[in-house]
């Protein structure tokens, strides 16, 4: 079976700073993968290489098998790949609701009608509905987006995303500024995908690693140092050091 | 629309809003019926306002729901009028089909100056739009086999509407033409942005790259609503020439478009109701100071724009809004 995404050899750099150097890895059909790393690690810039938001400086990006590495954002998007930033980016002016919608239509094609009324297009409303409802917002959905806490902007950016009934999802971060009481939902939410949807999340939360992934991902430096099971990370003598003892309770979680 | 008859019994918890196009098409007509009885001797200059008020809308349409910024819109409403005037000249005076030939001219200009101006944002797009105009304006004022240059094409004379209503020295004929056109056209547009379309030119607009992520192809999006907001423009420059007869230079003028723009933002970018409103205020007011102090009315028309913008800096039509939910609040009080 062929992998549902897979880096080549990616590297990025801006000016003199390398950032992503010779990554390499590989999503299957299912997977539930944690990246970590310090801050400043460059994940977020190899999410955004993979989004299409970046170019990488050397390295291919394969999905499904096809080379991606040079098409557009959109592209990649309609091909089952979607994203969530580190930082909320929500469409401001519109409701909760709408954010939702927008990406349900945009996922069916529906975003080419010009004379049929969003509101009525029930069945639309009512995935969005039941979405909002699995992440507990859905009571928000007529509340523009300003007027949103960021910890609910941050359950409405994962909601836009599964949206989309993506093949591959990359969350960066989702977890960040969302009250620790309310990350069951981000699990929860995560668990109700259809199981053979690859998910790569960027976390910090190790408790939240060890409940979501099988398998973790190490960056630092730029580079990948370490791929193996969580435990397995937490015992790793590179991983520990590459955090600077910042993660020492990572074991002790263990 | 299809989907909306499969509808389940209980209505959705998201508001539907049937009317909105028949309520936007009756308050235009009873606003106008309102002109043509209290101002019967001002019905050129009121129809002279509707062809304005369709150029606002359509630079509402890439400013204000596309966030484009635009001060060369001037070029597509002039493109349309000349065009109609040629067509005129040239015998085909039936003044639908004419509005036709107006929008379809406007739409061409649209296509093709979004095309240009939508790869770039920010400043240069501003000036870009700038150029765009000014270069029209130059054309217009070169090719005079076209446009008459300096002089303007004149002597147009469409024929009478539906062959029944011939355009009369009161513009009533006029008058309730263009009001027509503009209903129409409103409640279309009404539609059209409470469509899925609309709501993504607002989702592009807010976070294009957002838009993109959710598989949205922006730039594509970006010309077409540029191609229908020359539509519009055209439509308006169609109507400039048919109810005047006349076309000239300042039809494609950079201070038409800067007007365009002041206009919009006093009423409001992003909603036609905002476009309208913007529209119809300043030129009441331009008319009505101009005519009884010829002298200061331009800087009446700057102190009426300091008051919106310090008051109701989202423009009038949000802030009448505010106002009125305050009033009815207070009204319900004990
Ligand atoms: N567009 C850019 N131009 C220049 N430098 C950049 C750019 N984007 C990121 N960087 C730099 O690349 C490095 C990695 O950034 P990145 O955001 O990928 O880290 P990260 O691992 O996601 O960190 P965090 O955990 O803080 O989110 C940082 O030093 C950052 O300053
Ligand atoms: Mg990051």
């Amino acid at each position: 079976m062929t992998d549902r995404l897979a880096l080549h050899g990616v590297f990025k750099s801006f000016g003199g700073l390398h950032v992503n150097s010779d990554v390499s890895f590989a999503l299957k059909a299912g997977d539930r993968v944690a990246l970590i790393g310090p801050n400043g690690a460059g994940k977020t810039t190899l999410v955004n290489i993979i989004s299409g938001d970046l170019r990488p400086t050397a390295g291919r990006v394969l999905f499904e098998g096809a080379d991606v590495t040079r098409l557009p954002i959109a592209e990649r998007s309609r091909r089952g790949l979607a994203r969530t930033f580190q930082i909320s980016r929500l469409f401001a002016s519109l409701t909760a609701g709408e954010n939702v919608s927008l990406a349900v239509m945009q996922r069916r094609g529906l975003t080419r009608r010009v004379l049929s009324a969003t509101a009525d297009m029930a069945d639309v409303h009512t995935e969005c509905i039941e979405l909002l409802e699995t992440l507990g917002i859905a009571d928000l959905a007529a509340l523009p987006v300003g007027q949103l806490a960021y910890g609910q902007q941050r359950l409405l950016e994962l909601a836009i995303g599964i949206a989309l009934k993506p093949k591959v999802l990359l969350l960066d971060e989702p977890a960040a500024g969302v009250p620790h009481e309310e990350t069951p939902k981000i699990l929860g939410a995560i668990d109700r995908l259809p199981p053979d949807i690859a998910v790569l999340m960027i976390e910090h939360d190790m408790d939240l690693v060890f409940r979501f992934a099988r398998r973790v991902l190490v960056l630092a430096g730029g580079r990948l140092i370490f791929e193996g099971t969580p435990a397995e990370a937490s015992l790793d003598e590179d991983v520990r050091r590459a955090y600077l003892g910042s993660y020492a309770d990572a074991r002790r979680t263990a | 629309m299809t989907i909306a008859s499969a509808r389940p019994a209980p209505a959705s918890r998201l508001k539907v809003r049937p009317a909105a196009e028949a309520r936007g098409v009756l308050v235009i007509i009873a606003l106008g019926l309102v002109g043509y009885f209290v101002f019967p001797d001002d019905l050129a200059f009121l129809t002279r306002l509707i062809t304005i008020a369709l150029l606002v809308i359509s630079l509402d349409l890439v400013t204000g729901y596309c966030g484009v910024a635009t001060l060369g819109q001037a070029a597509m409403f002039g493109v349309g009028a000349y065009a109609v005037g040629n067509a005129c000249l040239a015998g085909l005076t039936d003044p639908v089909m004419l509005l036709f030939v107006g929008m379809a001219a406007g739409a061409a200009a649209g296509l093709a100056s979004g095309a240009l101006i939508t790869r770039f944002h920010g400043l240069p797009q501003l000036v870009l739009s700038i150029a765009l105009g000014q270069l029209v304006g130059a054309l217009a004022n070169k090719l005079s086999g076209w446009t008459g240059g300096s002089d303007g094409l004149s002597g147009i004379t469409p024929s009478p509407v539906l062959g029944l209503f011939a355009f009369d020295l009161y513009s009533r004929t006029a008058y309730v033409f263009s009001l027509v056109v503009l209903a129409l056209v409103f409640a279309l547009l009404l539609r059209f942005m409470r469509s899925p379309f609309g709501l993504l030119c607002r989702g592009i607009r807010d976070d294009a790259l957002r838009a993109r992520m959710i598989g949205a192809a922006v730039y594509p999006r970006l010309v077409i609503m540029y191609g229908l907001s020359g539509a519009v423009a055209g439509i308006g420059g169609a109507l400039a020439a048919i109810t005047t007869g006349v076309v000239g230079l300042d039809s494609v003028s950079f201070e038409r478009s800067a007007e365009a723009l002041v206009m919009l933002v006093l009423g409001g970018t992003g909603t036609l109701w905002g476009a309208l409103t913007g529209a119809l205020v300043f030129q009441i007011f331009e008319h009505f100071v101009a005519a009884t102090n010829p002298f200061h009315w331009m800087s009446m028309v700057g102190l009426l724009l300091i008051v919106i913008v310090v008051f109701a800096p989202r423009g009038l039509a949000h802030g009448a809004a505010v106002l009125w939910a305050r009033l009815r609040v207070r009204g319900a009080a004990p």
